[in-house]
This record gives structure tokens, C-alpha cells and sequence, in this order.
């Protein structure tokens, strides 16, 4: 039910900031949709418009000169709220892969049932990869969900990143946890009944 | 040598999945109206019941408006999201407890209320805050909503199992430091992220020393510094409080659940990932700064300079102190401010209202200052009634409005202009929070009401 990834090369779009929290990535008044669909329109709403609804130009979403579908972000991306909204607006905007150094723990779970791919890289490689899309925006990374790789093809440098192994599996073939748990009724009833 | 975490934690792993996650039975289920829509849609569309309707209990929160609720809720956008709510409890058979009814309320404030929330069990609800209820040794933490769809679809989620730390608070706090205190001083020391990827146990004098609303407000926070989660081992104060509630167990069924929730603890050579003692003593009345928990200081502090920040995160403390207007190095105290707002699933409860109350007998409202009082629920709001809280609060300027989550995350019109500083009980001052371009300055509900009748950031100390 998910969209499945496996491997992955675009340019990327910088956001060097820490603690992007969901708050920014998807303000709650725009929280009050019944369905799915829309929320990309207001990916980072309050840093991509100012209050007349006018585009900051200065704010990197609004620039023509970075595309892509990898977002590379500061470290502590998705704190705060649980808000799924938060990965429905990244997926709805376009991007299967965020980069960061760290992520909050429900943005994580959120964005990998969303079929976005979170990518934990060292603090070094990230660094080193806002310098490339900075010098370069056209610049270039491939995420390799298989091999767990990821690669600055502006260096060649290549990491290996973490995943859980039923995690990688669900986005390689596109399952979700609901197809699993649906397949475990008998162990839950039988569950059930030894705990009453 | 089991923690507390393990005990309830392995009690309700139902399978676990090769090289995966463990499928973690849930024992009780909270719903609101934000959070849960596209997980009815995807029931519909999968074309699947709800497995165990018993076990969920929905109640709008985060949306109504906290005047008028009697009448239909003026926004168009706010109102379709709640009916959608009592409509999917209906076509599915949940519990609702709707605008009106005398059991709404903030969903983490009106489980405990109820007795829902009980010790050793988990609860799951699309809302980060959930770890309220680890105040009740329950493992209790935020789901996004395609966890809300498998819990509905099936009791279970499937989570790894996070690691494990134990934060002691050892000794006794001072006069005029609350709960909400201790939880700022510790999101401080932590950061923001330092307690991702764990689960956390509060434990030390200190901790054990205050009663089950001071508990949740501590577990509440839990989530700010990245945490699952944050529990407290249930004792006598824990079981006193759960006893007689509407939904608690009765009688033989009391007896036996009693039993069980007494080996509820971390065994004594129980070995935690991570263990982190703090002093009591060392905790004052605290305030935050910046845009984020973490961005805090005692209330009679400096903000830290700059060159105190790491290299990494200085991009951040810059943009932080902008967006606040506040300086380097400045000291807060006498800052003029001009909201205060006491309320939300962290500071809404009844022990809130009387601090705040007491505190603000015999004085008067800034007549500047914008005061939104916000009770956590219907029953906080009968009770501040019962105990006349609400006549000593009028004599001293302040109205009482009706329950909801209101400006802690401003999704009704209870909006903080841009600009203007809000002296708030709840529990975010990420930039916008409280309303586009607003300053949240976090705090306790002393804090607040030294503030809301100063009109100025003051040491509740001075009242006492």
C-alpha cells in the first residue's frame, strides 16, 4: 500500500537548520483536513510565505536553484508534535528521502509508513554534503535502500545507514504494517485470552 | 532484574517479528479529532471494523472553541473535523464524549479523571503528549495516524522496543517550585533530543513526593526532550487516586489488579542504558528563552551568551533569540508580557487552577495583560466551581473559559497576536505555536499568575 523505493539519485534541497520541529513543517492550522491529500502545498508554510500569503524569497524552497527529491536538514529533524501531517506534507511535496544526522523518534516511524525514507548520516558527511549543494545545487546524492549506501556523488564518499531490517523490507516491496497485523489475529485473540 | 519498562512492556508483546519490531498488544486507545480521520478512511477503504471497540475512547480536544460551546462551532473547517469525529465513532461503536457532554475534555486530562488510565497498562493515541499517562506506571506514548489505523484495525502496533533510562531527582524542592519546574530543568539539561530513542523512568524523593496530577505534568514533557516516553513507578498515592473512579476495577477485580500493580517497579539490580541523577535543591521557578523546551533558565537567570553554545547549534540560538526579541546575556525578570494563558493537558488540571488561584487572592489582573484560563476538562471546570476557585478568580479580574487545548496550540481563535509575549502553562514555544509570529515563554502555573498580575516575567517567590 505504500510506494516503494529502492534506489534513489537526485539533487537535493538544503535546510540547515537543528530541531526543525513539526510545528514548522506543518503548522496545526492547517491540521484541520479529513483526508490525506494537500498538505505538500503547505510544507514549512510560515518559513516559505510571510503572513500576506507573498513566497520569502530568501527561503530555500522558494529558490529555483535547488530541486530534487532528497531533503538534507540540521539535526533533531521532526521533533515535537506526533502530527502524521508532518510526513504527508514531505511525501506530498515530492521528497522520498530526508538527510539528517538525527531524527525524532515519531517523525521516523511517520515518514517510513509514508514510504519517505529517513537516511541517519555523521555529522561529518553532512557537513560536508550542505558545503557540495551549497558550491553546487545541481549537485548530486544516490540512496541505495538495498545495499543501505548512501553516496555525496559530489565526492564519491560514500556511508552505510541504519534500518530496521522489516522496515527495509515493507519499503522494498511496498507493504505496510496493517497487511502484518491483519495476518496475526489468531496470536492476538490467543493473546487476549490468556491475559483476561 | 527487570525495570519497570520491561515488566509492563514484555507483558504485551503479542509476537515479534523476525529482525523487526515487537507487535505490542494495546490495552487502551484515545481518540481525538485531528489525528484520526485518515485512519477511519483507511478502515473504510480496507473495508474492516474496529477489533476491539471497547477499548477506544474518543473526545474532541484540539479544535472547539472555549466560548459558546453550546452553539455550533462558527469555523466551517474546526466543525466538519469534529462532527467527522462523532461520525466515526458512531458508524464504528466507539465511546464519545462530544461537545457538551460532561465527561469532554482534554483526552489526557479526562483518561486519568474516568479511571481509564490504569497502572501496567499501554496506551497509545495520536498525540505526542500521551506519555501522560506514564504518571500511572502505564507505558503511554504517541502513534501518528497510520499507528491510530493498526490499533483500530487490530489492538496492536508493531515498535521496536526503545532503550531504557532511569532520571533520578533526589532530595525535597523548594518552596514555590512546581512539577512543571522540575520537567523545564530537566528538558534544559537533557536538550531537545537528548532523550530520543528512550524510554524514561522518573524516579528519586523528589519524584516520589508528588501527587498524580504533579506526576503527569513531569510525564507529559516527557516528549520534549525526544523521549518514547516517561513512566513513574504506581505506589499508594498512584492507587488512592485510580480507587473509585467510574471506569477503575471494583471489588474482587480491584483486589486482583492491585496485586499485580504492586510488582510494578524496577527491580533493585535492574541495569538501565542510561541512568542521570539531578539535585531537587538545585531547581528554582524556570522560564524558557528560546523556541524550543530546551531553551530554558531559572526565572532569575541570564540567557547563556553565545559562546557558551555549541558550534553546531548556534544557527539555531540566533534565530531563537530573533524570533523571541530577547538579547544575549539578557536577564528576564521585569519583561514585560502580555498574555498568560494556564490550561492544556500539562497544566489544566485542578491542582493548577488552586495554585494559580491562591496565588492571585487579594491581588489584581495587569490591566494589560490578556489572561486565558482554560480548564483541562468539564470535570476541572465543575470542580474549580465546587471549591468557589471561580469566584476568587473574578474578584481578582480573571475570567474562566471552556475546556479545551485552546492556545497551546492555537487551533481555535484562542490566538497569541504575532509579537506579543505569552507567559503560557503549556507545553511548546516552537516559533508560531501559539499563533503565527507569537512568543511563547514557557512556565509553571506560578510563574503565570505572578505574571498575569504583574504584567511583567516575575519570581513567584516574592508572593509567598
Amino acid at each position: 500500500m505504500i510506494e516503494k523505493i529502492n534506489i534513489i539519485t537526485s539533487s537535493c534541497v538544503p535546510l540547515p537548520r537543528e530541531n526543525v520541529d513539526t510545528d514548522q513543517i506543518i503548522p496545526a492550522r492547517f491540521l484541520k483536513a479529513v483526508s490525506r491529500e494537500g498538505f505538500g502545498e503547505n510544507l514549512f508554510r510560515d518559513w516559505r510565505y510571510d503572513k500576506d500569503g507573498k513566497p520569502v524569497a530568501d527561503f530555500v524552497l522558494n529558490n529555483p536553484a535547488y530541486s530534487g527529491s532528497i531533503l538534507v536538514a540540521g539535526k533533531n529533524f521532526g521533533s515535537g508534535s506526533s502530527r502524521e501531517h508532518a510526513a504527508w506534507a514531505i511525501a506530498g511535496y515530492g521528497f522520498r528521502v530526508v538527510v539528517s544526522s538525527f531524527f525524532a523518534d515519531i517523525f521516523k516511524n511517520n515518514a517510513l509508513n509514508n514510504g519517505v525514507l529517513p537516511v541517519v548520516v555523521s555529522e561529518s558527511f553532512l557537513a560536508e554534503l550542505f558545503d557540495h549543494i551549497k558550491a553546487n545545487p545541481a549537485s548530486t546524492v544516490t540512496v541505495n535502500l538495498e545495499a543501505q549506501t548512501i553516496t555525496d556523488n559530489a565526492s564519491g564518499k560514500t556511508e552505510h545507514f541504519e534500518i530496521n531490517p522489516y522496515k527495509k523490507s515493507c519499503l522494498l516491496n511496498g507493504y505496510d504494517d496493517i497487511d502484518y497485523l491483519l495476518s496475526q489475529k489468531q496470536a492476538i485473540e490467543e493473546w487476549e485470552a490468556k491475559h483476561q | 532484574m527487570n525495570t519497570l519498562f520491561d515488566k509492563i512492556w514484555d507483558a504485551h508483546v503479542v509476537t515479534s517479528v523476525e529482525g523487526g519490531p515487537d507487535q505490542l498488544y494495546i490495552d487502551r486507545h484515545y481518540c481525538h479529532e485531528v489525528t484520526s480521520p485518515q485512519a477511519f478512511n483507511e478502515l473504510r477503504e480496507r473495508k474492516l471494523s474496529v477489533f476491539r471497540p471497547a477499548q477506544t475512547t474518543c473526545s474532541p480536544d484540539h479544535n472547539i472553541p472555549t466560548l459558546h460551546q453550546d452553539q455550533p462551532i462558527a469555523d466551517p473547517v474546526s466543525r466538519n473535523q469534529v462532527e467527522t469525529l462523532a461520525r466515526n465513532a458512531r458508524e464504528f461503536g466507539l465511546t464519545y464524549y462530544g461537545l457538551g457532554n460532561k465527561k469532554n475534555g482534554i483526552i489526557h486530562v479526562i483518561g486519568p479523571e474516568y479511571g481509564l488510565t490504569q497502572p501496567g497498562m499501554t496506551i497509545v493515541c495520536g498525540d505526542s503528549h500521551t506519555s501522560t499517562h506514564g504518571a500511572f506506571g502505564a507505558i503511554a506514548f504517541g502513534i501518528g495516524t497510520s499507528e491510530v489505523a493498526m490499533v483500530l484495525a487490530s489492538q496492536c502496533i508493531l515498535q521496536p522496543k526503545p532503550k531504557s533510562m532511569r532520571i533520578n531527582i533526589e532530595g525535597k524542592l523548594s518552596p514555590g517550585v512546581t512539577a512543571k519546574d522540575i520537567a523545564l530543568y530537566i528538558i534544559a539539561q537533557m536538550t531537545t533530543g537528548g532523550a530520543t530513542g528512550y524510554f524514561v523512568e522518573y524516579a528519586g524523593e523528589a519524584i516520589r513526593a508528588l501527587s498524580m496530577e504533579e506526576r503527569m505534568t513531569v510525564c507529559n514533557l516527557s516528549i520534549e526532550m525526544g523521549a518514547r516516553g516517561g513512566l513513574i513507578a504506581p505506589d499508594e498515592t498512584t492507587f488512592a487516586y485510580v480507587k473509585g473512579r467510574e471506569f477503575a476495577p471494583k471489588g474482587e477485580a480491584w483486589d486482583k489488579a492491585l496485586a499485580y500493580w504492586k510488582t510494578l517497579y524496577s527491580d533493585a539490580d535492574a541495569v538501565f542504558d542510561r541512568e542521570v541523577t539531578f539535585q531537587a535543591a538545585d531547581i528554582a521557578p524556570r522560564i524558557t528563552y528560546g523556541t524550543n523546551p530546551g531553551m530554558g533558565i531559572a526565572i532569575d537567570e541570564a540567557i547563556p551568551l553565545e559562546d557558551t553554545i555549541d558550534e553546531s547549534s548556534k544557527i539555531s540560538y540566533r534565530r531563537a533569540l530573533h524570533y523571541m526579541g530577547f538579547e544575549p546575556g539578557e536577564r528576564l525578570l521585569r519583561k514585560k508580557i502580555d498574555y498568560v494563558f494556564l490550561g492544556s493537558c500539562t497544566n489544566g488540571r485542578i491542582e493548577d487552577f488552586r495554585a494559580f488561584a491562591n496565588l492571585v487572592k487579594g491581588h489584581h489582573k495587569a490591566s494589560h495583560v490578556t489572561a486565558w484560563l482554560v480548564p483541562g476538562s468539564q470535570a476541572v471546570a465543575r470542580q474549580i466551581v465546587a471549591e468557589g476557585l471561580d469566584r476568587t478568580l473574578a474578584e481578582a479580574g480573571f475570567e474562566i473559559r471552556q475546556p479545551g487545548c485552546s492556545a497551546c496550540l492555537a487551533m481555535n481563535d484562542d490566538k497569541v497576536p504575532a509579537g506579543k509575549y505569552a507567559v503560557s502553562t503549556s507545553n511548546r514555544n516552537f516559533e508560531g505555536r501559539q499563533g503565527p509570529g507569537a512568543r511563547t515563554i514557557l512556565a509553571g502555573p506560578l510563574v503565570a499568575a505572578a505574571a498575569a498580575i504583574t504584567g511583567e516575567i516575575t519570581d513567584p517567590r516574592t508572593f509567598l
